[in-house]
């Protein structure tokens, strides 16, 4: 009993990494921009279709985590300067009608490029060998690191955040655009940087998640909806609160799904209701 | 005479209809509208579905029952929301005498219900849903594939024969998942075993690892599942992964290693599993069977072709004994069931309820193909409970 809990935790750690990659960058692009971004787990999907693709064409999926950044960031600061830096100052109703018809445009092109088949991504073979964690259970060497990637991500977006001038331009654009301009910042570049950033690590997530997920149409779906309840519980713009409610959030829904699974589909949810009401702003919020 | 009762109408106007019904111009051909996936995920499936089905009637030069044989294909697209438009297109618009489909399950409730609203014969070549053949049953529907019962029975008798003791069950929350876990409990419990967990994870999430870390504690000597498709693409790679193959091993319904065997590599190897067909089944048909579907199509046939194929053949049973008239519903289901369909996956004959009663092989993965290495349960039936066949 013990060592299956200690196996579940485990779980619920990996998964809520991974959750936390996805929904930072979605933090930040509210707190920062106050764009609503519905196609955010478009872009992870895109993630994993281009390790997908990278991993066909080359053999490697290392090839594909670099990739995903670089393109990610440059695909992101596109998207930005052509389309969402016009909706910024725009109603949250409008944002979604234009995220949502990304979404929308998102699948068709993966439908026309990549087929909706349900692709199986292969493991690197350095990495594909299992270590024991407890009793027969093993884990697989490339999920530990996973596991490992992601806190390496985390540490050093919160040290970006919290400890260097461009975060402390960051900081301070989430809290008043007119001041961060009054301090010598190009308003419009931290906005680009910003959503670059929240493009690239969604990718990324995706990159990695492949080879744990298959990649298949729609795989985003589930993960936009987890990523919002992280914000949510974490407090809109917070990254060190992405941070914990994605851990609280993957712990839950992993113990849910072992322990009670004919409520895992309600058990996020549920914490998520009782945080709104406890604590309307989040466990993290600034205000 | 004040009021003639409505059952009485209802019977005045059936026999009208009847007698109406235009005598069959000879040479009119039969129409047959094939309602299969040609689009998205399961377009594999459907094209060989009707690939087989094409065989058997170009095997007969065009007829069956002395009657030429039209085909109207209809991409469903497997998407249930537009199925009952699809079915009304053949039913309304095309006037199909016969309808044949489909592989979805959701799809396929449409084609069932209009088979029994207006008594239109429908040949279900894949879809294993266990209501079609059990309280929804018909005397208009037949099913040329399985209950999604039949092959998990057949895995639960496997193993207890091999004596084991308890086992659990891993499926998807979702109907089929559900229905092949009652078979592998009924399949393991006929052999004296106990099916002691269900452990299921939501449609159609490909996290598996919160199960697979519960597996361990559970003190079953070997782990059955029900996935398909690219659900068991992973499953089979995270149980391999995760180092529980060397004390439990994983076994499952036909569709876990079916048609997956390459994207799963090594790590399907050595896996059990139980199906109507596999390959390597050395019967005569099955060799003539798939030389002349190789010939026809350039790919080897599969379970899928096979379905399609022996719809065909049961249509041909029916329409030889009414001289090509489908709709003389009596006579032509009393002969499709009286009649014993040369199958390339064995010689079966039909339940009462319109089921394949057939044998479930054992199979194992070696070497990208699904071998049979023996007989998992012998001509085995849906308990097919509840149906109730009206006017059969």
């Amino acid at each position: 009993m013990l060592t299956g809990l200690i196996a579940q935790l485990l779980n619920g750690v990996q998964y809520g990494l991974l959750l936390f990659l996805i929904s930072s960058g979605l933090t930040l692009i509210f707190g920062v921009m106050g764009v609503i971004n519905l196609a955010h787990g478009s872009l992870f999907m895109i993630g994993a279709y281009l390790a997908f693709g990278v991993a066909s064409l080359t053999g490697s999926l290392w090839l594909a985590l670099p990739v995903a950044v670089l393109g990610g960031a440059v695909f992101g600061a596109v998207l930005e300067r052509l389309l969402f830096r016009r909706f910024r100052t725009r109603a949250h109703l409008d944002q979604v009608l234009l995220t949502f018809a990304l979404i929308l445009l998102f699948e068709e092109g993966r439908s026309a490029l990549a087929g909706n088949q349900f692709h199986s991504v292969p493991v690197p073979a350095v990495l594909d060998f299992s270590v024991p964690v407890i009793g027969g259970f093993g884990y697989s060497a490339y999920r530990l690191a996973v596991l490992a990637i992601c806190l390496l991500v985390a540490a050093g977006l919160v040290w970006l955040i919290e400890r260097t001038r461009i975060g402390s331009a960051i900081r301070a654009a989430a809290e008043n655009t007119e001041m961060l301009n009054l301090l010598g910042f190009d308003a419009g570049r931290v906005h680009t940087l910003v959503f670059a950033g929240g493009t690239a690590l969604a990718m990324l997530a995706g990159a990695l998640a492949a080879p744990l997920q298959s990649v298949y149409p729609g795989m985003g779906d589930g993960f936009l909806i987890l990523s919002f309840i992280v914000v949510v519980i974490g407090g809109l713009g917070s990254v060190a609160g992405a941070f914990w409610a994605a851990l609280l959030v993957g712990l839950i829904d992993t113990l849910g799904k072992a322990y009670l699974p004919q409520a895992a589909g309600i058990a996020v949810c549920a914490m998520m209701a009782v945080v709104l009401l406890w604590r309307p702003t989040g466990l993290f919020s600034r205000t | 005479m004040r009021h003639v009762s409505r059952r009485a109408m209802l019977a005045g106007a059936a026999l009208t209809a009847g007698l109406c019904r235009p005598a069959i111009a000879q040479g009119a051909p039969l129409k047959v509208g094939m309602m299969l996936p040609f689009s998205g995920t399961y377009a594999a499936l459907g094209e060989n579905i009707a690939a087989g089905f094409e065989l058997l009637i170009a095997e007969n030069d065009g007829k069956l029952g002395g009657r030429a044989v039209t085909l109207i294909r209809l991409d469903d697209e497997s998407d249930p929301a537009k199925a009952p438009a699809n079915v009304n297109r053949l039913t309304e618009r095309d006037n199909v005498d016969v309808l044949l489909g489909t592989v979805h399950s959701g799809v396929v409730m449409a084609l069932v219900q209009a088979a029994r609203e207006k008594e239109i014969p429908l040949f279900i070549p894949n879809a294993g849903n266990v209501a079609a053949t059990r309280d929804l049953c018909s005397p208009h529907v037949f099913r040329s594939s399985f209950s999604n019962w039949q092959p998990a029975y057949g895995m639960g008798r496997a193993l207890a024969a091999r004596g084991v003791k308890k086992a659990a069950w891993v499926t998807w929350d979702y109907a089929a998942g559900k229905e092949s876990g009652e078979g592998f409990r009924d399949g393991l419990r006929d052999g004296g075993a106990e099916m002691t967990h269900l452990l299921t994870v939501p449609f159609p999430e490909t996290n598996f690892q919160p199960v697979l870390a519960q597996i361990s504690g559970l003190g079953v000597e070997a782990v059955g599942s029900f996935f398909a498709g690219g659900g068991a693409i992973q499953f089979v790679k995270d149980y391999a992964a995760s180092g529980l193959r060397a004390t439990i091993p994983l076994c499952g319904s036909g569709f876990l290693t079916e048609g997956v065997l390459k994207p799963q590599g090594a790590a399907a190897e050595g896996i059990q599993t139980a199906l109507h067909y596999g390959d390597g089944l050395d019967n005569a048909k099955n060799v003539a069977f798939r030389t002349a579907f190789k010939a026809k199509t350039t790919r080897d046939a599969d379970v899928y072709a096979v379905q399609g194929y022996d719809a065909g053949q049961m249509l041909a049973a029916g329409l030889t004994a009414t001289k090509g008239d489908a709709a003389a519903a009596m006579a032509f289901a009393a002969a499709i069931r009286a009649a014993r369909i040369d199958s390339p996956r064995g010689a079966f004959t039909l339940s009462a309820s319109h089921n394949p009663i057939q044998t479930i092989w054992l199979r194992e993965a070696r070497d990208g193909q699904n071998k049979v290495i023996g007989i998992a349960a012998k001509d085995l039936a849906d308990p097919g409970t509840g149906c109730k066949m009206a006017g059969a």
